[in-house]
């Protein structure tokens, strides 16, 4: 009873950790399949978490927040589409110079709007955060241990965020599998040239693919700063952009793959906050770094091909020079 | 590939860095604008708490010290057509080698433990460095990738080592015991007190000249050595470099090392010359200004030394703009830094273009 309380609750954590990888890795699965490294995850999603969280302390609306954090992701979107695509600049230069960009810009703008020492102001709950949603039922459902608690602990209560995160994976295997743009975005990061030839231009498909990655960035930062946390602190991704990077490499690219990486990555930080100073039987105290470091250890491995084989798209990272 | 011109040596190496760079701080000023302080008072605050007096150009010169380590790292991986973003993780590493052997060895006499913290933070930033070198070489890992995974994994590391087992005992703040007084790099005003110049007493030490001396190897190993030709031919054309006899995958080995190495020796400067103890986060994020300081200064040590004061005169002037200026607070750099490897790097086209093309019509029509 004791261990089945004890997992449902690392399961819910996991979840609750997962939803920013997740729409990070979803964010950069679109760039990148269409050609276009996504190092900029992090400072969009920093940038966002900033927006978010600064308007809705000023208008009390978590959803101006939203469509505040939207805006800023894809306002850096399309400043890192015009340097890589319109421009042709080095892909990996233009990502961090955005994320250390916007890693000073936020906490600057936060000092100088708010006067908080780089931060915004507490949200409050009613209106200005996203809170969880409990299920119709959860309540009557609590009282039946199996599977009633499942319903209830570890499906119900978590913010629309969440939900929506998870209607994005199989929404977005549908836009990049079934549909047309879809088709022709994969197209562009395997040989732009032939999409080219095609008469569809790549330019375009870039940039759209950027300002999806944009898009879907806005929502995670909103996450971070509105949902899961109660306003924005100085560097609050710590890490997440390219921990969803990683995640993404490690999902090779694909929706439901990433997703399985994400969860995994979103499970071992779970189980790193369960298991601080913890004497298991036979182990003893695990140390929480290792865990941690563990998601980065295993995308290496993957990368080198000790743990299957990762294949990017072959065009990616590479401008693309329209033939004269 | 499309042919094009290029533009005359000059403006590559003066006109264009000055343009990019006074875009960067043009942008920077509208955002101090919007923050409602005036530019104008900004910019000068900070050129004179960077420069203003000889604490604070002692400052400055202590800040750019990290920058050039970090700045050199980046651009001798350059060069052979790698991108280090792993400079922050090597220099942290090798900071741990250097700060060893000061806890270690700080009852020897300072001629001989400096040789081996020198050695010792070459030897764990390359070692850093090693691994996504040779999977990059050996298995084709994207070396972008895999140095973003070690700063990570360099970071867990270190947070692991400085709370567990370096931790001084009985203390609660993460970080070694303070090194024996014999393991103190010297600082620059005794040095310069010694042959009768006085000077402030300031973090600015050694490791400057260091530094410096760091920068000549580089050139000296780049543009004046087979082995810095083979390297530089790899990173232009490893096609070309293949029919020359040289062998791409272990020129990435070695420039991997060499550049490890330099990040590694940040130690030197920033924990025997100022902190004297191996703290939490000592890089203090000095690998990614390496990004801008080898972009700004085109990769050449000259340009390098340059842009580190450049960046070492943004923090230093940053900070006392903070002093001063209530609503404007030391994120203000990291702003500056941010743009200034946008412009430098990613949006350099934006202005090499038409200036490409201005400077060539007027040769052509001459």
């Amino acid at each position: 009873m004791e261990t089945y309380t004890l997992i449902i609750l690392l399961l819910a954590a996991t979840i609750r950790v997962a939803t920013p990888l997740l729409l990070a890795a979803l964010a950069g699965m679109f760039s990148e399949r269409s050609g276009v490294i996504a190092l900029g995850l992090e400072g969009m999603m920093l940038g966002a978490a900033f927006a978010s969280a600064a308007v809705a302390a000023v208008s009390g609306s978590a959803w101006l927040g939203l469509g505040a954090g939207i805006a800023t992701g894809m306002a850096l979107a399309l400043l890192l589409a015009f340097a890589c695509v319109t421009h042709r600049g080095n892909q990996v230069v233009a990502g961090m110079a955005l994320n250390i960009m916007v890693a000073g810009l936020g906490p600057a703008l936060a000092l100088a709007w708010f006067d908080l020492g780089g931060q915004t102001p507490q949200l409050e709950g009613h209106g200005q955060r996203f809170l969880a949603i409990t299920w119709p039922w959860a309540a009557a459902a609590d009282k039946v241990p199996f599977p009633g608690r499942l319903y209830s602990q570890l499906l119900s209560g978590h913010n629309l965020i969440v939900y929506l995160a998870a209607v994005l994976v199989p929404l977005s295997a549908w836009v990049l599998y079934r549909t047309r743009f879809g088709l022709r975005l994969r197209a562009v990061g395997e040989n732009p040239s032939a999409v080219d030839t095609a008469g569809i231009s790549v330019t375009r498909l870039r940039y759209q693919a950027v300002m999806i990655s944009g898009v879907l960035c806005g929502v995670a930062g909103t996450y971070l700063s509105t949902a899961a946390s109660a306003g924005f602190v100085r560097d609050m991704t710590a890490g997440k952009g390219y921990l969803a990077l990683a995640a993404l490499i490690f999902g090779k690219w694909k929706p439901y793959p990433t997703l399985g990486a994400c969860l995994l990555f979103a499970f071992t930080d779970a189980l790193a906050t369960r298991l601080q100073g913890v004497d298991l039987p036979l182990v003893g105290v695990i140390p929480v770094q290792f865990i941690l470091a563990l998601p980065y250890v295993l995308t290496v491995l993957l990368l080198a091909g000790f743990v299957g084989t990762a294949v990017p798209p072959s065009a990616i990272g590479v401008p693309y020079a329209k033939e004269k | 590939m499309s042919v094009r011109a290029k533009l005359p040596r000059w403006a590559e190496l003066g006109l264009l860095p000055a343009i990019n760079l006074i875009a960067a701080l043009l942008l920077s000023g509208a955002i101090i604008k919007l923050i409602g302080e005036s530019p104008w008072a900004a910019l000068k605050l900070m050129a004179d708490g960077a420069f203003g007096s000889q604490e604070s150009i002692g400052y400055t010169f202590y800040y750019a010290t990290n920058f050039i380590f970090t700045g050199l790292a980046v651009a001798v991986a350059y060069h052979a057509g790698l991108f280090n973003i792993g400079a922050e993780g090597q220099a942290y590493i090798g900071g741990l080698g250097t700060g060893l052997v000061c806890l270690w060895l700080g009852a020897w006499p300072f001629w001989a433990v400096l040789p081996l913290a020198i050695l010792a933070g070459a030897l764990f930033g390359a070692a850093w460095a090693f691994i996504p070198a040779w999977l990059q070489a050996r298995r084709g890992s994207h070396i972008v990738i895999t140095t973003i995974m070690f700063n990570f994994i360099a970071s867990a590391l270190m947070t692991w080592l400085l709370v567990n087992v370096l931790i001084r005992p009985g203390q609660q703040s993460p970080e070694s015991r303070e090194f024996a007084p014999n393991a103190f790099m010297p600082g620059l005003h005794t040095l310069l007190g010694k042959i009768g110049i006085p000077f402030t007493s300031t973090p600015l030490n050694l490791a400057f000249l260091l530094a410096l001396a760091a920068a000549a190897l580089v050139w000296v190993l780049l543009w004046r050595t087979h082995w810095g030709y083979a390297l530089r031919v790899a990173g232009q054309n490893p096609a070309a470099a293949v029919y020359a006899g040289i062998l791409p995958p272990r020129v990435t080995l070695w420039a991997m090392l060499l550049s490890g190495a330099l990040a590694g020796s940040l130690g030197l400067n920033e924990l025997m010359g100022s902190q004297h103890r191996i703290l939490l986060d000592f890089p203090g994020g000095a690998g990614f200004v390496g990004i801008a300081v080898a972009l700004m200064g085109r990769n050449h040590p000259v340009g390098i030394f340059l842009a580190a004061v450049l960046f070492g005169a943004l923090v230093q002037g940053g900070s006392q703009l903070s002093f001063d200026m209530p609503h404007v607070n030391r994120d203000m750099v990291v702003v500056i830094q941010g743009l200034v490897i946008l412009f430098c790097g990613a949006l350099e086209n934006v202005f090499r273009v038409p200036l490409t093309r201005i400077l060539t019509r007027k040769e052509l029509g001459r």
